[in-house]
């Protein structure tokens, strides 16, 4: 059985800013590991963009899973679709060679948020699965904890290059934003204390029957 | 980023520099043509394919559409 994890992030980008920072994530700060990039297939079907990404990384695993693993580096195929007028870019990736001793796949489909308007969210779905007899729960629990603790550093080495592309921005935001922001701070903090008030009385009152 | 070949490195540089361009200023504006960068896409695949007999990498393998097919993993369905 794979281990399925899933998680999402705001960017604090619009969509088209992330799409053009896609290609141009690596390098980063949190990207040491990845020592290739490179484009093996491109083409436009219907409307949409469709590329395939070759990257080389370090693979650094525990010592007592040497003995499946002897490779130093790992191939990593990164297939994915961007749609510009539904600005939706969705990523699929993979490791080559080695997927019966673990097999890492993530999805990432970036969109526009419809929570925080102009913002990016990415829904980031993992597989982890892995086929050595007597092995797999052990190997799936390691893989599933490292891509856990490098999603975190996944998302931030990307937000670094977007806040470098896009400093303005960073920044800056834009009036309107601030204005709307500002705005609906104001909105929720007067329903918040009016919460509090309509909650509170009854508390009190329950706190102190003979007094109300 | 340097390529898998260390002789493509430069082409691979040219043509990152051409898609990028070409992404912001025309397929995001809803121009579909992508021959501005083809011919450099070209001459650059040439080197990477090579590059990658020489690492031994299963071409296969890689042009294998996983993405929107039947065989792309799907969530489980209890929902962990």
């Amino acid at each position: 059985m794979p281990r399925f994890y899933e998680t999402s992030t705001v960017f604090n980008y619009s969509w088209d800013q992330v799409a053009q920072g896609f290609w141009k994530r690596y390098p980063n700060p949190n990207s040491k590991h990845v020592l290739t990039e490179d484009t093996v297939h491109r083409e436009i079907r219907c409307g949409q963009l469709f590329t395939k990404r070759l990257l080389s990384k370090t693979n650094s695993i525990p010592k007592w899973a040497e003995r499946f693993y002897t490779a130093k580096h790992v191939n990593i195929v990164e297939e994915s679709i961007v749609d510009p007028k539904n600005k939706v870019l969705i990523t699929y990736t993979r490791n080559l060679g080695y997927a019966k001793v673990m097999s890492v796949t993530e999805k990432v489909v970036y969109k526009e948020s419809e929570e925080h308007p102009g913002k990016t969210v990415a829904l980031r779905s993992a597989w982890i699965d892995s086929q050595v007899k007597g092995f797999s729960r052990a190997i799936c629990a390691f893989g599933y904890e490292r891509f856990k603790k490098n999603c975190h550093k996944m998302v931030g080495g990307f937000d670094h290059v977007l806040s470098n592309l896009f400093p303005l921005q960073h920044t800056i935001p834009s009036p309107q934003a601030t204005v709307t922001a500002a705005s609906k701070l104001k909105d929720a903090a007067k329903n918040a204390s009016e919460l509090a008030k309509s909650k509170a009385a009854p508390i009190y009152a329950s706190l102190h029957p003979n007094q109300s | 980023m340097d390529s898998i070949g260390e002789a493509c490195s430069d082409l691979k540089k040219q043509y990152d520099a051409c898609f990028n361009s070409w992404f912001s200023e025309h397929f995001l504006k809803g121009n579909t043509n992508d021959s501005m960068c083809a011919p450099m896409f070209k001459v650059y695949q040439q080197c990477v394919k090579k590059a990658m007999k020489e690492h031994k990498i299963d071409f296969h393998e890689v042009e294998k559409d996983l993405l929107g097919t039947s065989e792309e993993r799907q969530p489980p369905k209890n929902g962990k």
